[in-house]
């Protein structure tokens, strides 16, 4: 975590300050900076993090919105689904069954064409009653037409949530996007964080401008109306034009965003470490890359040629591209974070999802092994992670292995 | 490779969850100032909002970013370099709010490793409460009561300093005295703060304890099930209803005893335990309604005692208790065991009402009981006292 891809002395000279901030807080820090104008807050751990740092900035006149505590997660995207219609900036989020509770606004919200960003603290579902991390929640909207982005450290929370509204305003999609943050790991982590100046921000990120789709009195539009079989597979058909296009709309603004603030993040779909020469690699999202990285490491200083690929985009899902960076290695072991009970192989979601574009995209067939692990906020160790390794390297070597085996388990 | 550091600290919840995430972020921004990096956080099963529940909060510090993330790949560490106690009361063991059990102050701490304690005791005083251990560490103490600096209804007290300049003298490796200073300095801006930190950094100084010093008593150890064993449905065994129990003068069953979770014991949060007098017990059952957590056991005579092994100490008893001493909150750094009161009653009658007398004389004025608040005017009283400590140490 937090392995810095600009040397500190370059970055000195481009950033207004250093400041310890959670995860959570980098995110609030990052809709300060993007002038957000609608905010929206219902209590649950671990997102309310941001919330309580944002009604502090707001308090201390550091921040500038409408905060509106909703009286229920419903309500709360429901809010901010309106305000943007009406042109607002806005900003929400949940976790776990609070996410869940909003369900029934999160399914509208991506056919409406409205840019809300939300933020995920990812945490378990009950029951049974749980704070610690599991991806099934923001997961849930996978085949709605959210987008989802998984972030790794609290300088790439406050990076990534800037690059969310610029791709998520942008006229040619209008897109909703879920930032997920594992809850403990990143939401509650406070690190250094380089926060970039106003006039950064106000460079990379134009004014939201929703144009024709604006509901205002001077633009007479009505939203959402009734509708039957004439008009629903259209309208289906739009969403999933736009799906098509986010990928490339996404490429641009990562590179905007390198040109502005000086901070590479290269493939915006995933970040590849120590994959150069490896025979091997993990694939996974979020936080278990300190884990990971550091296994890798101590694995390379012992010959072993291991690397790792963490997924950040989940949707869209740049399949052929992931395919491409893959298909060269001997074995590929991913680490889901989720369940998809009843899929194919009893796999987690991460991995069903690459075996599907590995199929079609893939010059070679790899074996993809799934681990489940580090379910409901239990650490993935790095032993367990070596212990990964060492079975995906048994495969590469031809010796066959379950599809899906678990770690980290007591029994 | 570079050098890794960590520091735990241990508070009571709601109260002093500012005070140990200042000292945290503290440490870590101090570090900082000699080109360390680090990270601060809370530990996540916590549940430091509540009132009085024993919570942690770390800081790991490592000379560059690769072995910070070594530090990292942990999330809450097995062994840290130094534990600080806020609260002299938690000596005696700590349990999260979601955890498995009362543990040891000293559990994480390496060996050769500090323990510091704010406390007006003495180290050989509180070696009574703190666990014995196979590994030597050392003991330290930074003066004072335990504090609630940083809350908003409470001032500051420089605590938070003068705790970062025990550590920088307790692992100078970790941070210096200077980088404490600067920090201060810079971010809180408080010329006052650096001659606190810089006096509590002067006057630090640290025993050893040998292995097998300290607190004989042993803790429960907890097994985990595995996965095929547990139940299915997210179904707990519930406990019996209880019964009835034995006089120990006249081997009679009466009274009644609630079975309890013997796996989740609450009074580690406790810093105040309630302390009755059988004697005058007029058998009103106020306290055996009004107790939020069902601790009152009716004993066979009918009094009502509370069962110490439940108690969180809130002191609602001794609020809502018509008669005059029959119920009072005593300070939990006078008390070694968790014993049942009503037993050394029946055992000697006049013995335990000369001990209950002794006891509760520590306890304050009845008009200034507080029941577990603070009341207005209270932080002025204890300046002088404070002061008073901070002189003579």
């Amino acid at each position: 975590m937090a392995t810095l891809t600009v040397p500190v002395t370059e970055q000195k000279k481009t950033y207004e300050q250093e400041a310890l901030i959670t995860g959570a807080e980098a995110i609030a820090v990052a809709c300060k900076l993007a002038n957000v104008d609608v905010v929206t807050a219902y209590p649950i751990r671990p997102y309310d993090t941001v919330m309580q740092y944002m009604s502090q900035l707001v308090a201390d006149g550091e921040m500038d919105c409408e905060f509106i505590v909703a009286e229920s997660e419903n309500s709360q995207f429901e809010i901010v689904k309106h305000a943007s219609a009406c042109g607002a900036r806005v900003f929400c989020g949940s976790s776990g069954i609070g996410w869940m509770y909003a369900m029934e606004v999160l399914t509208v919200t991506p056919s409406l064409r409205i840019p809300m960003v939300a933020l995920v603290g990812n945490r378990a579902l009950d029951d049974p009653g749980a704070f610690g991390v599991e991806h099934n929640d923001a997961l849930a909207v996978r085949d709605l037409g959210w987008n989802l982005v998984w972030v790794d450290t609290a300088q790439e929370a406050l990076d990534t949530a800037l690059i969310c509204y610029r791709f998520a305003e942008d006229r040619r999609i209008f897109v909703p996007v879920a930032l997920s943050c594992d809850g403990a790991f990143l939401t509650h982590s406070q690190a250094l964080v380089n926060i970039p100046t106003l006039e950064q921000v106000k460079k990379f990120l134009p004014r939201y401008d929703r144009g024709d789709l604006l509901l205002h009195p001077d633009n007479v539009i009505s939203v959402a109306p009734q509708c039957n079989e004439d008009w629903v597979m259209e309208i289906r058909r739009q969403n999933y034009e736009v799906t098509e296009r986010a990928c490339n709309v996404l490429k641009e603004v990562y590179a905007d965003f390198e040109r502005v603030f000086g901070r590479k993040y290269g493939n915006p779909f995933f970040e590849e470490y120590m994959t150069d020469d490896a025979e091997i690699v993990l694939f996974g999202m979020g936080t278990l890359s300190t884990p990971v990285q550091v296994a890798v490491r101590r694995l390379r200083a012992q010959g072993k040629k291991v690397g790792f690929v963490r997924l950040r985009w989940f949707r869209p899902f740049a399949g052929a591209e992931i395919a491409k960076a893959l298909d060269h290695f001997r074995a590929i072991a991913v680490i889901d974070r989720d369940l998809c009970l009843g899929s194919p192989d009893l796999s987690g979601v991460v991995a069903t999802e690459l075996r599907s574009a590995m199929y079609t995209h893939a010059k070679t067939r790899p074996p993809v092994l799934d681990f489940i692990g580090g379910l409901g906020g239990r650490e993935v160790t790095v032993a367990d992670v070596e212990k990964i390794v060492e079975i995906t390297f048994q495969a590469a070597r031809g010796k066959p292995q379950p599809l899906t085996q678990w770690i980290g388990l007591r029994g | 490779m570079g050098q890794l550091f960590a520091v735990e600290l241990i508070y009571r919840g709601i109260f002093q969850k500012t005070l140990a995430k200042n000292i945290t972020r503290g440490i870590v921004l101090a570090a900082h100032e000699e080109g360390k990096r680090g990270i601060s956080f809370g530990r996540y099963s916590d549940s430091p909002e509540r009132n009085g529940i024993p919570a942690k909060s770390f800081a790991i510090v490592a000379t560059d970013e690769e072995t910070l993330q070594l530090g990292m790949a942990h999330y809450e560490p097995d062994q840290v370099d130094i534990t600080v106690v806020l609260d002299d009361t938690l000596c005696k063991g700590i349990e999260s709010w979601a955890w498995d059990g009362v543990r040891p102050v000293n559990r994480a701490t390496k060996p050769g490793g500090t323990l510091i304690v704010t406390s007006t005791q003495s180290a050989d005083e509180l070696l009574k409460l703190i666990h014995r251990r196979e590994q030597p560490y050392k003991l330290g103490i930074v003066k004072g009561i335990a504090s609630s600096s940083g809350m908003w209804v409470y001032k500051n007290d420089h605590t938070d300093v003068r705790v970062l300049g025990a550590i920088a003298k307790a692992l100078p490796e970790l941070v210096s005295q200077k980088s404490v200073e600067a920090y201060i300095k810079n971010k809180l801006k408080d010329e006052l703060k650096v001659t606190s930190a810089r006096t509590a950094y002067d006057r630090f100084t640290a025993v050893e304890v040998k292995p097998g010093q300290g607190n004989p008593e042993k803790l429960p150890h907890y097994e985990l099930l595995k996965w095929e064993d547990m139940a299915l449905g997210v179904a707990i065994k519930g406990q019996p209803q209880g019964g009835p129990y034995e006089d120990p003068a006249t081997k009679k069953l009466g009274g009644f005893r609630p079975v309890r979770n013997d796996k989740f014991q609450k009074y580690t949060t406790r810093t105040d335990r309630p302390v009755v007098n059988f004697q005058t017990c007029t058998k009103c059952t106020l306290c055996w309604l009004n107790c939020p957590d069902g601790s009152f056991d009716v004993t066979p005579d009918g009094t009502y005692e509370a069962n110490l092994a439940a108690c969180c100490g809130c002191g609602i008893c001794e609020a809502i208790c018509p008669v005059k001493n029959c119920i009072t909150m005593v300070n939990e750094s006078q008390f070694h065991d968790n014993e049942s009161q009503w037993l050394s009653f029946k055992k000697d009658k006049g013995g335990y009402l000369e001990w209950l007398e002794a006891t509760i004389a520590s306890a304050p004025k009845e008009s200034e009981r507080t029941h577990g608040f603070r009341y207005r005017g209270q932080y002025q009283e204890q300046v002088p006292q404070a002061l008073e400590i901070a002189q003579k140490s």
